[in-house]
């Protein structure tokens, strides 16, 4: 199973809707790190509405391809945390704490486009 | 004893699998969704430590039905290498694997009742339990 990367303009988006097992989770990872260095786009919106769960593992995953991307000079932002899930990452001690999130895909885009200056 | 639904831990995807059947359960049960996904991710974490620390083990499920409580009771039971030292894996940041570390003190506080027996070399039995409110 792979994760679509879409290209809109300067960015890439991203929906996940699927029930994220680690392997795939992984598999995005590195999906999504190779299409910011061929497309040089600078700005990631990672869309989380669909996503049900997210455990230690999950989280540890998005949260550092935040990182690695940051290294690359592109900006990530996840959008659409559910509230269930916000919870369950409190509970569990995950604070993500220099994630860039925004609340919905256009309030992600509007934060890019003001990080980015463009 | 009550029914018991169990699954097989061998398969990283198994992982899922129980998730899914435990949020079911715990759907079927009458808990709402932010319960469901607490125990859907106590389940998960649950069921990763038996794939990352035992060669086999299972998790299963058992509905708590009693005149005054109901609730979901999630045993995993491995029969990995055990672990040393239980009150360093309930340390917050404490891992083996790279990982966060959130693992089992995150299952202890996503769920209302929570065990850990485990003997060097014969495996390790974590029970845990949410109660509906």
């Amino acid at each position: 199973m792979r994760i679509p990367i879409l290209k809109l303009h300067n960015y890439l988006l991203i929906s996940i809707q699927t029930e994220l097992d680690d392997n795939t989770a992984i598999q995005f990872q590195e999906d999504l790190l190779n299409k910011i260095h061929k497309s040089g786009s600078s700005g990631v919106v990672i869309d989380l509405t669909s996503v049900e769960i997210i455990d230690s593992f999950i989280a540890k995953v998005l949260g550092d391809v935040v990182t690695m991307a940051d290294l690359m000079g592109a900006k990530v932002v996840l959008t659409g945390i559910q509230p269930a899930v916000a919870m369950t990452l409190i509970d569990l001690g995950i604070h993500l704490q220099n994630v860039p999130t925004a609340l919905d895909l256009e309030q992600g885009l509007n934060k890019l486009h003001q990080e980015l200056g463009e | 004893m009550k029914p018991e639904t169990c699954v097989t831990i061998q398969r990283e995807w198994d992982i899922v699998g129980a998730r899914q059947l435990g949020r079911d359960i715990a759907k079927e049960i009458g808990f709402g969704t932010v319960d469901q996904a607490r125990i859907a991710t106590a389940i998960s974490e649950l069921a990763r430590n038996i794939y990352l620390y035992a060669d086999e083990g299972k998790v299963c499920f058992e509905k708590i039905n009693r005149i005054d409580q109901k609730g979901i009771c999630i045993i995993a039971i491995d029969t990995g290498p055990g672990i040393d030292d239980v009150s360093r894996v309930m340390e917050d940041g404490y891992s083996t694997s790279g990982g966060l570390g959130a693992g089992l003190p995150g299952v202890k506080r996503l769920m209302d009742e929570f065990d850990m027996k485990s003997d060097g070399g014969k495996g390790t039995n974590v029970k845990a339990i949410k109660y509906l409110r």
